[in-house]
């Protein structure tokens, strides 16, 4: 535990020194929410229509652009190396950055979603609908991006496979997301979406801790 | 919608279980299962001069259809420095891997005290300090936390290092990003960890590369330390070591076409 606490105040800390490394998706994120009202015009019902599918490509897309380089510093510098040959602290360093990962892009983004609401025009039950969605499926994107990240850490130019390795598996959660706006904004319960969401998290939680764990140790060997 | 709701409960139990199984032990529960032949107890160290430590028979490796070495056999005792020569190119790195086991070996058996090196991965693991080619270190980050990080992961408890950087010659730069340091003091910050691991076997790719003479002085006389305690090492280098080691040992890899 000991351990697990101090790899986080590290994570922590070059997050607060590489502020391009988190606010970069972020900004992607928010431009992206701008210029569609700009682009298909301003009108209120188009908006509240297509917005779960809009909010939910953009969050992919950043939680995408965060991931690239998110074990690369430490692959280059010899620390995975290290780290797999010392076997015990891996799983500390990999819960760590799937924290840190979160922090960084997930929560920012369910903290941003106030402010989306009032882009796209989304009324109170579809704002609700789009937190809780938002809570549950960025764990999610952040699990799947890291474990995307730990496969292609060696690649050079690992960017666009990266995002054909992991896009496939984001789409399920995207279906369900969306879904579960769309029921929202028609008064539906959407309580079978938020179960399936919540299944597919606790899972990726389960495992995905030891698919990255194998994926680094695969990179270095 | 409703049929998938039903099974809910037994999913999450399912889940939680996993989840607790791995977090509670802090260890996946694959590898438990990976290595229940041999229960993992941490070796107290120092133990017996002169025991066997690690033993690598007829290993061979092979790299891009070139044959490294092979039918090469290493062994490596406590109190023993292990020093492997060769030109650029030898396979030096990469027998260090494979006696790190980072890499395997293309042919040949690895053994750790007297068992298979598979078998007893994790408590190989506990009581090797490999530094390889690369310095471990973050760029971004300064000495100290550079240093905190090694402590945690070494699980090594936290301690004032202000000390042992002012002994390793960077007193006054332990604030500053391991970016700006030059590289030899980079390679100091990296060493630093030999001063506080409490690990037998040293396996070290090249450790004197950018230092300056009395660094390496220094790190000569802090091998003949933990040698004398029990301990043992493997290095790379090119420099002749101005140390006379008790018991050193050198293995020359020929360059193979």
């Amino acid at each position: 535990m000991v351990v697990l606490v101090s790899f986080i105040q590290r994570e922590l800390r070059l997050l607060a020194r590489q502020k391009a490394d988190w606010l970069n998706p972020l900004l992607f994120f928010v431009i992206v929410l701008s210029l569609f009202p700009l682009g298909v015009g301003p009108e209120a019902n188009l908006l509240r229509i297509m917005a779960p599918g809009i909010v939910w490509i953009a969050a992919l897309l950043s939680v995408l652009l965060a991931a690239e380089r998110l074990f690369k510093d430490d692959y280059r510098n010899g620390v995975i190396e290290q780290l797999v040959a010392a076997r015990q602290p891996l799983l500390s360093f990999v819960l760590a950055k799937l924290l840190t990962n979160w922090l960084s892009t997930g929560l920012p983004l369910v903290l941003l979603s106030p402010v989306v609401a009032l882009l796209l025009n989304i009324e109170t039950a579809g704002f609700v609908a789009m937190l809780l969605t938002l809570l549950l499926g960025t764990p999610l994107l952040s699990l799947l991006s890291v474990m995307g990240a730990a496969l292609t850490v060696s690649a050079d130019k690992g960017g666009i496979l990266l995002a054909l390795l992991i896009l496939p598996l984001y789409i399920p959660l995207l279906i369900f997301a969306s879904a579960a706006m769309e029921a929202a904004a028609m008064n539906m319960p959407y309580h079978g979406q938020l179960a399936i969401m919540l299944a597919m998290l606790l899972f990726a939680m389960a495992l995905i801790p030891m698919a990255v764990i194998s994926a680094l140790k695969l990179n270095v060997s | 919608m409703v049929h998938i709701l039903t099974q809910f409960p037994l999913l999450l139990r399912v889940t939680a279980f996993v989840l607790w199984r791995q977090y509670a032990n802090m260890r996946p529960i694959f590898i438990i299962v990976d290595s229940q032949s041999v229960v993992i107890t941490p070796q107290p160290f120092p133990v017996n001069p002169g025991q066997l430590i690690l033993q690598g028979t007829a290993l061979s490796c092979i790299r891009q259809d070139r044959v490294l070495f092979e039918q090469l056999n290493v062994s490596v005792q406590a109190g023993e420095l292990v020093q492997i020569a060769g030109k650029n190119g030898a396979g030096k790195s990469s027998l260090l891997r494979i006696l790190a086991g980072l890499a395997q070996p293309d042919d040949g058996q690895l053994g750790y005290q007297q068992h298979s090196l598979s078998d007893v991965a994790a408590e190989y693991a506990a009581n090797l300090c490999y530094i390889g080619h690369q310095s471990g270190i973050h760029e971004q980050l300064t000495a100290l936390e550079n240093i905190s990080f090694w402590r945690a992961a070494s699980e090594v408890d936290q301690a004032d290092d202000f000390a042992l950087l002012a002994k390793l010659g960077l007193a006054g730069l332990e604030d500053i990003p391991c970016r700006m340091l030059s590289a030899g003091q980079q390679r100091r910050v990296s060493l630093a960890r030999l001063w506080f691991t409490r690990r037998q076997l040293w396996i070290l790719d090249e450790p004197f590369t950018a230092l300056d003479k009395s660094a390496i002085n220094m790190l000569q006389q802090h091998f003949v330390e933990h040698l004398q305690q029990g301990g043992a090492i493997v290095i790379t280098t090119h420099q002749a070591l101005s140390v006379s080691f008790p018991h050193q040992t050198t293995l020359e890899l020929a360059y193979r076409w």
